[in-house]
């Protein structure tokens, strides 16, 4: 009798194929020169743009510029812990070695944007607002996030044994994805003090183009550099768990069986 | 500029933290190539040893 695999081991054989470390390493050593020069050219293109070329809004003035950092920093405070979410429900589900190590990766790089987005954010709000903090419901949501990424940076590194680590990180990604909807739609939900969004997917955008290309040039540059720098660090890891696995080896040779500890997911299948 | 201190403590700190991570980032992935390379330079040379001794 011919078995039918189920949608979720089909699932689980497609992201397998992506966690052989070796093809990893060689994807990750092609992709990292283009993500790295579009990241550099187009971030120093949308910052100058954005500095030096855009207008002034009528009624922020200059301060509108913190923008061209601010938004982008905000959409990969988020799509980081989109992806972390995803690593956490790749990791739970169907044990992907390689979405362990990414999910510890992206912790400390996201947790920088959530940072810069709420520092740039109480820039703005300063000379906007005439406060550098208000217990909004946006504002609030993206601290929350922030705190989320930080007790996923120490949950994860908090066991002995890095799989209980792993799998105790991974249920608080999961659980922590609810708050991404609450970020989105904190502005139409509450009252708040932040603008609601000037781009959505369902209507025109109501800043001027002048504004929004640069705007846009920005995110792109910085997302292709959020994921150059994950990339970079991902393959860093993989190395590193090799050398460790080389070392342990190399110590049970000379030691009895059995006294080698393991230090990570297993990536000792990973020749090229 | 209106609001210039604000303006340059913002894009200082993104600019800032964009150097950090990505040297930092730059640097560890050396140093982890330059590690992973120098163990497996003697072990291959175990292999090749281990195949050419009588």
């Amino acid at each position: 009798m011919n078995a039918t695999p189920s949608l979720a081991a089909r699932t689980g054989t497609f992201f397998h194929r992506y966690a052989n470390p070796g093809r990893f390493l060689r994807l990750g050593a092609r992709l990292q020169p283009w993500l790295t020069w579009p990241a550099i050219v187009l971030s120093v293109a949308g910052i100058v743009w954005g500095l030096f070329l855009s207008p002034a809004d009528w009624q922020q003035g200059d301060s509108v510029r913190i923008m061209y950092v601010h938004v982008p920093a905000a959409w990969l405070a988020s799509s980081g812990y989109m992806g972390l979410a995803v690593c956490s429900l790749l990791s739970l589900v169907w044990r992907h070695p390689l979405a362990d190590l990414a999910a510890v990766e992206i912790g400390p790089v996201g947790a920088s944007v959530t940072a810069i987005c709420l520092a740039t954010g109480s820039l703005w709000g300063k000379p906007m607002w005439g406060t550098w903090w208000v217990w909004d419901a946006r504002l609030t949501s993206v601290l929350v996030l922030f705190f989320l990424y930080l007790g996923h940076i120490a949950l994860i590194r908090a066991f002995d044994e890095p799989q209980r680590g792993y799998r105790a990180a991974a249920i608080l990604g999961l659980a922590g994805a609810v708050d991404l909807p609450i970020i989105k739609f904190s502005v139409q939900w509450w009252n708040t003090l932040h603008q609601p969004d000037s781009i959505t997917l369902t209507a025109a955008p109501t800043m001027s183009t002048d504004m929004l290309w640069p705007l846009l040039v920005c995110t792109i540059g910085f997302t292709f550099g959020f994921a150059a720098i994950l990339v970079a660090r991902l393959r860093a890891a993989v190395m590193e768990s090799r050398v460790r696995t080389a070392l342990a080896m190399r110590r049970g040779r000379t030691e009895a069986p059995g006294d080698a500890q393991d230090s990570g997911p297993d990536l000792s299948g990973a020749v090229a | 500029m209106t609001h210039l201190p604000y303006i340059v403590a913002a894009y200082g700190m993104t600019i800032g933290l964009a150097v950090i991570l990505g040297t930092g980032a730059a640097l560890r992935l050396r140093r982890a190539r330059a590690r992973l390379a120098a163990i497996e330079r003697p072990s291959r040379a175990e292999r090749a040893g281990g195949v050419s001794a009588p």
